[in-house]
């Protein structure tokens, strides 16, 4: 979804992303010389890749206690993409969890969830900054 | 002497951050009610069967809900003319459920038999996304129940279906305003997109509650 700028690309080509990332993200915190104790901050779980920084590109990640990471892709020198994930985080605990008809683990199809993820992006884009995509996987 | 601190089962609901007795988190429901949809849509094969269910799961709630506020109102006299049992509903049990008062109350020009009491926020739907192979399903049945169960006590046998109405676009103006103002106890998150529709109680009376009615008017 997101900023008209965006490419878009199908659902299968997300799932395909995104597996792609969780094994990088697993590696990565394999990989890491420290092991942090008691991992979990404030927000979520400090293991794993964080940021991605590329020519053309910045791709961010916030995991959750839970283990339920969040990536966003956007332009380099985008501001409050923290913020962002923060905030998509409590929309999904807001739309997707208390949605009946979500089941844990699939594809988030909840028109809700959508909509207000778009509404967050249009907010934020107000003041500056352009977002390609997010996506979400376990 | 005061008693230990009893079973937490013993205890009210809401705990030290409640800002006023007996009042719980919309995201404590909110989860709750969830699984009681995804508990029955489990058991049953089709989407009226499940707005039965939930319509049944709230008549109970209703049958408590009258008894209680009866008693605590203290009023000697029970309702029995129409019109006073339905301001109660809109405006009493919505008060105590939900904290304010049901948007509006409207008699049907079609049919004399048919009110509306509509609500522009329900609870129960507020982070509920139906999917499209749902179709008509309106998890609100549940609060129908609840109408349902406050007017059978009360001696008005209803039937009562919830129906999901698309706003009109004054009606979208106006909502999206006090949205924004409002803040602080049992309000919405900011964050969700402004609702494209309202919920619409449609309570529809056994013609002798009619008939009753019209002798007491004599």
């Amino acid at each position: 979804p997101l900023s008209e700028r965006a490419p878009t690309i199908g659902t299968n080509e997300w799932l395909r992303i995104g597996s792609t990332f969780h094994s990088l993200h697993a590696i990565a915190a394999e990989a890491s010389p420290l092991r942090l104790l008691g991992n979990k901050n404030a927000y979520g779980a400090d293991d794993g890749i964080e940021e991605i920084n590329a020519g053309g590109i910045v791709l961010k990640s916030f995991q959750t206690r839970t283990g339920v990471k969040f990536v966003i892709t956007a332009d380099p020198g985008t501001a409050d993409i923290d913020y962002v994930l923060r905030e998509i985080y409590v929309l999904y605990t807001d739309c997707a969890l208390k949605d009946p008809f979500y089941e844990l683990e699939m594809p988030i199809r909840c028109e809700l969830f959508t909509q207000a993820v778009d509404l967050l992006i249009e907010r934020v884009e107000k003041g500056g900054g352009a977002y390609h995509g997010s996506s979400k996987q376990r | 002497m005061s008693r230990s601190t009893p079973n937490i089962l013993d205890r009210p609901l809401g705990g030290r951050g409640a800002r006023s007795e007996g009042s719980v988190s919309t995201s404590a429901f909110a989860y709750l009610y969830s699984e009681l949809v995804q508990y029955h849509q489990s058991r049953v094969a089709s989407i009226s069967e499940l707005e039965r269910r939930l319509e049944s799961s709230g008549y109970g709630v209703g049958l408590k809900v009258l008894e209680l506020l009866a008693y605590r109102a203290r009023e000697y006299k029970r309702e029995t003319r129409l019109m006073n049992i339905l301001q109660f509903v809109s405006s009493a049990v919505w008060k105590s459920l939900f904290g304010k008062a049901a948007d509006s109350l409207e008699r049907s020009i079609d049919h004399a038999d048919e009110f509306m009491i509509v609500d522009y926020e329900p609870i129960t739907s507020m982070y509920v996304s139906v999917p499209s192979d749902l179709g008509q399903l309106s998890v609100d049945a549940y609060l129908s129940g609840i109408i349902a169960g406050v007017l059978d006590g009360a001696g008005f046998t209803a039937r009562v279906t919830a129906h999901s109405v698309t706003l009109e676009e004054h009606e979208v103006s106006a909502n999206n305003a006090p949205n924004a103002n409002s803040s602080g106890s049992g309000s919405v998150n900011n964050n969700l997109p402004p609702r494209k529709d309202k919920a619409v109680f449609l309570v529809k009376f056994a013609p002798e509650i009619l008939e009753r009615d019209a002798t007491l008017d004599r």
